[in-house]
């Protein structure tokens, strides 16, 4: 295999400086010492990050999202799962449908399911409650939680369940003492990336979203349509950091390119 | 895997089995994604009026407003072109990047991959006010960088125009072109390219005649992913956009959550559902075809 020249070098560095540039710019701002935007050069500060325990409502926003993430990715995984085990293990028509009924909630618009869930959610009396939002998120985060959790079931080697059932082990001791330990990275990488999903999900959420129940990156959102000053930046730069520190551990865990690439949904034809 | 790949019709047992596995995430599908969807449609046939609300009849008024009111052909012309320049420099700028990353050795690969593809997991909002920074005034940095490096002599206006949202667009949809691109360069079997260069082929013409066809396949399928995600995106064009220059998503945002129409904001969103159903299913089959042909 050849290496890159530097003609190529030069373009990889040019492409990786954009693909950071506006993360960088904001984590930088966040740390100025001025009352306003600026890019601080000699002094750096933590006062916007200490301004943000006066602001009630993005503590809040915060707490909404972490409980929002966390629910919606276990409910998500109660449903996904036996879906998966289901995908990957039995043939029964209609399976090919069912799987693209699963996926579905990532080719349509999420702004087209903000609007149904809107209507929907209104219509049956639950509208702008955290229970809503829950069950819109598990709806979205859905997919991702099946397919790393339908990747593990996939590649599991099924013998070990024979070896358990012939042991004299019940179903449901097979399923939790061989199962399950097996696919567990799948599930736990699923959860991560749902959790993920779940609390950068802007487009659907803001159809959603009441006074009460705002999400941060909708009360960030609403805020930058009014005015955009360092505040935002530092809540930005945290959201940044807890961001990439899941994302370093899932990389650690289930590599970031299996994450991201669609080889569970494949396997599972 | 045993049980999927024996080639005797599934039995009785096997599919019951399946579907009672499958039961509760389908039930709980229909319940909120199908019904909702239905309902939605069926929305966009509603009357309303400022002071009446929705009223529940079926009409096409709402449709005939976004047909014949040149205000939405602009408007719907506007969120495919934007969204049809993003892919273009996606694709122009991320094949060349994925093809560099497969090159590189050991640590590096892994770490720039990080890189570029972490970018898509940050929250959307927080990438937008980056572009939101950057771009902000005449004397904006990026316009600052453009202009010292003298590709630029006079200030581009990246806020509230077409040009900025095309430009953060690409950034934001960048990872799913080098991704796309970079699982078909790891299919890719090496040799081939060494045997065209050992036959005195230059290294143009092996991404031109070797690397390129085989990749193609996947520089089209990871086309139809950033399309599709532009043409229906939300925050970019909103913070970018600002208030005047709208797009589908945008748009139906303001119906629904301004102007209170729900009727017109569903007829803008199941149109938008339709028309990216339709370009997607096309551009795909038309891309099988081609690929069947060419494989044959």
């Amino acid at each position: 295999m050849s290496r890159n020249g530097p003609l190529a070098l030069i373009f990889h560095t040019l492409f990786v400086v954009f693909m950071v540039a506006p993360i960088v710019v904001v984590c930088w701002v966040a740390f100025t010492p001025d009352g306003f935007l600026s890019i601080p050069l000699t002094n750096f500060s933590l006062r916007w990050f200490r301004a943000l325990a006066n602001y009630p409502e993005f503590v809040h926003a915060f707490g909404v999202s972490l409980w929002l993430g966390a629910l919606s990715s276990c409910i998500a995984l109660l449903f996904a799962v036996p879906a998966a085990l289901a995908i990957s293990r039995y043939r029964f028509r209609g399976r090919d449908a069912l799987s693209a009924l699963f996926l579905s909630p990532l080719m349509i618009p999420h702004v087209v399911l903000g609007i149904a869930f809107l209507r929907f959610f209104t219509s049956v009396g639950i509208g702008g409650t955290f229970v809503a939002l829950v069950i819109a998120h598990v709806v979205v985060v859905f997919p991702f939680a099946l397919r790393l959790t339908l990747a593990s079931a996939t590649g599991m080697d099924r013998s070990v369940e024979m070896a358990a059932i012939s042991l004299g082990a019940d179903g449901w001791t097979m399923f939790r003492r061989v199962t399950l330990p097996a696919i567990l990275p799948g599930i736990v990488s699923g959860w991560m990336l749902a959790f993920i999903q779940s609390f950068d999900d802007l487009t659907m959420t803001v159809f959603l979203a009441t006074p009460g129940t705002e999400t941060l990156p909708v009360r960030m959102f609403l805020y930058i349509q009014d005015n955009i000053d360092p505040l935002v930046t530092s809540v930005s730069a945290s959201v940044i950091a807890i961001t990439m520190t899941v994302l370093i551990l899932l990389d650690r865990i289930y590599g970031l390119d299996r994450v991201l690439t669609a080889k569970g949904g494949d396997a599972g034809r | 895997m045993s049980a999927v790949i024996s080639a005797d019709p599934p039995s009785a047992g096997e599919a019951r089995a399946g579907l009672t596995l499958a039961l509760p995430a389908l039930m709980l599908f229909t319940g909120v994604v199908v019904i909702p969807l239905a309902m939605t449609v069926m929305l966009s046939f509603h009357d309303w009026g400022q002071y009446k609300g929705i009223e529940p009849v079926f009409i096409l008024k709402n449709w005939r407003e976004i047909v014949e009111d040149p205000y939405y052909a602009e408007m719907f012309w506007r969120t495919f072109r934007v969204a049809a320049l993003a892919t273009l420099i996606t694709a122009v700028f991320g094949v060349p990047e994925a093809y560099i990353l497969n090159r590189m050795q050991g640590p590096w690969k892994g770490l720039f991959l990080l890189v570029i593809i972490g970018p898509l997991l940050i929250s959307v909002v927080a990438r937008t006010l980056g572009w939101a920074l950057l771009f902000g005034g005449n004397n904006g940095l990026a316009n600052k960088l453009l202009m010292t490096s003298g590709l630029i002599d006079s200030p581009v206006k990246f806020m509230f125009t077409e040009t900025g949202m095309v430009v953060a667009l690409a950034h934001a949809m960048m990872p799913f072109m080098v991704l796309a691109v970079w699982t078909a360069l790891q299919r890719l079997d090496p040799q081939i390219e060494n045997a065209a260069l050992s036959l005195g082929a230059g290294s143009l013409t092996v991404m031109r005649r070797i690397v390129l066809p085989q990749i193609m396949p996947g520089v089209l399928s990871g086309a139809i992913i950033v399309f599709s995600l532009s043409a229906s995106a939300f925050a970019t064009p909103a913070i970018i956009g600002g208030r005047r220059l709208k797009v589908a998503a945008t748009l139906a945002y303001d119906e629904f959550l301004n102007t209170l129409n729900w009727p017109l904001g569903a007829a803008v969103a199941v149109l938008l559902l339709i028309a990216l159903i339709l370009i997607v299913v096309g551009s795909n089959t038309l891309i099988e075809r081609r690929y069947q042909e060419m494989f044959r």
